[in-house]
């Protein structure tokens, strides 16, 4: 049994990177607000770093 | 007999050499087989991009080499971020990769399903669909200009053909409305066969015996499509996706010969609006950046895309 704190273990962070690399592409693409489109690449950037560094925590 | 070829080699190899390689154990061995590719993949894409990355930074400007380069900080990043036809350049990508990918994905899979049923001649009818992907990029740019031709072209007679519009007003190229379809159009018939190519292997790796036994139990064909035929070649069809999606992303030669990004900027996608900036305003800095913002997006979606395609292939 790994001592990895539940909250921070691989799957409900993956989900939360994945959700952000999601709602920063469609903020990048989308054709509604430009304060959407101002903000997606800080929000992809994060979802993408995050994807990278939690796959590799403990499940 | 083995030993003694070994043993000839062994004493054939110089002894300054035989020393080093045998003090070399097997990992190190392995190593130096795998060093000069590791090292060809840094050099031609690992540093290109951490030297773009550096730029993206500055004010560089490619064309006035001497000049000292300013460190600007995230003052392109900003700028490029709140830059309003870029914004439109970007809903003009997401436009053309959407509909590209949903057309292909779609006639694709149909011919596969198609083909995929051995009639007579379809080996044949298989290399003529093959056909326009084998063709180079510039050649298919140039070829349908003359068919999008309003008076001579044969698109443009075929519609007015079929819709009764006299085929002068048909103008694909030059009007603001049609076109981005145009783009898509030639891009769908370029890459459809592509993403045939895949969804057919897939479907050929479908064991026979899974259908057999949905035979003996009855199952409609509608039934074997939706439970078998589908989830089967889904991987597959997932793999096209992603390959034209990061394709369709850096679509820059087709745009560049059919329209060149006009009417005005109607067909103006990223790498278009990259290229103006890198190459006809020298921005290198400024267009550094851009790159990476496109690189970010393309590769964020391919991670999740593949997570999703490795959760399907364990289903």
């Amino acid at each position: 049994m790994t001592r990895w704190p539940r909250p921070l273990r691989r799957r409900p962070m993956e989900t939360l990177a994945i959700g952000l690399i999601a709602l920063g592409f469609l903020m990048l693409f989308q054709p509604f607000l430009l304060e959407f489109y101002t903000y997606s690449f800080v929000t992809l950037l994060t979802g993408t770093v995050m994807f990278i560094v939690v796959t590799k925590f403990p499940d | 007999m083995l030993n003694r070829t070994a043993d000839t080699l062994a004493r054939a190899t110089p002894s300054r050499v035989a020393r080093k390689v045998r003090g070399l154990s097997d990992r190190g061995v392995a190593w130096l087989f795998i060093a000069p590719t590791m090292l060809l993949l840094l050099a031609i894409n690992i540093f290109p991009l951490v030297w773009a990355i550096g730029l993206s930074f500055t004010n560089y400007r490619a064309n006035r080499p001497n000049e000292p380069i300013k460190n600007v900080g995230l003052q392109n990043y900003q700028r490029i971020l709140g830059d309003s036809d870029i914004w439109i350049a970007m809903q003009t990508t997401a436009h053309f990769v959407l509909w590209t990918i949903v057309l292909q994905t779609l006639i694709g899979f149909a011919l596969a399903y198609l083909i995929d049923r051995k009639f007579r001649g379809h080996a044949f009818w298989t290399t003529i669909i093959l056909i326009p992907m084998m063709l180079s990029p510039a050649v298919v740019g140039n070829f349908w200009r003359f068919l999008y031709q309003p008076q001579t072209g044969l698109f443009a007679y075929a519609v007015s053909f079929f819709t009764g519009i006299p085929n002068t007003s048909i103008d694909m190229l030059g009007s603001v409305g049609a076109a981005p379809w145009a783009i898509v159009i030639v891009d769908t018939w370029m890459w459809t066969p592509y993403v045939m190519l895949i969804c057919l292997a897939g479907l050929r790796s479908i064991p026979d015996y899974i259908y057999e036994a949905a035979e003996v139990d009855r199952a409609s064909p509608w039934r074997q499509f939706w439970s078998i035929t589908l989830p089967m070649a889904l991987p597959f069809i997932m793999l096209a996706v992603l390959f034209r999606g990061i394709e369709n992303f850096k679509m820059f030669d087709m745009v560049n010969l059919l329209t060149g990004g006009g009417p005005g900027s109607t067909t103006e996608v990223a790498s278009i609006t990259l290229k103006r900036q890198a190459f006809e305003s020298w921005r290198t800095g400024y267009s550094s950046a851009f790159a990476i913002i496109l690189f970010v997006a393309v590769f964020g979606l391919a991670n999740i895309y593949v997570k999703a395609l490795n959760r399907v292939k364990q289903r």
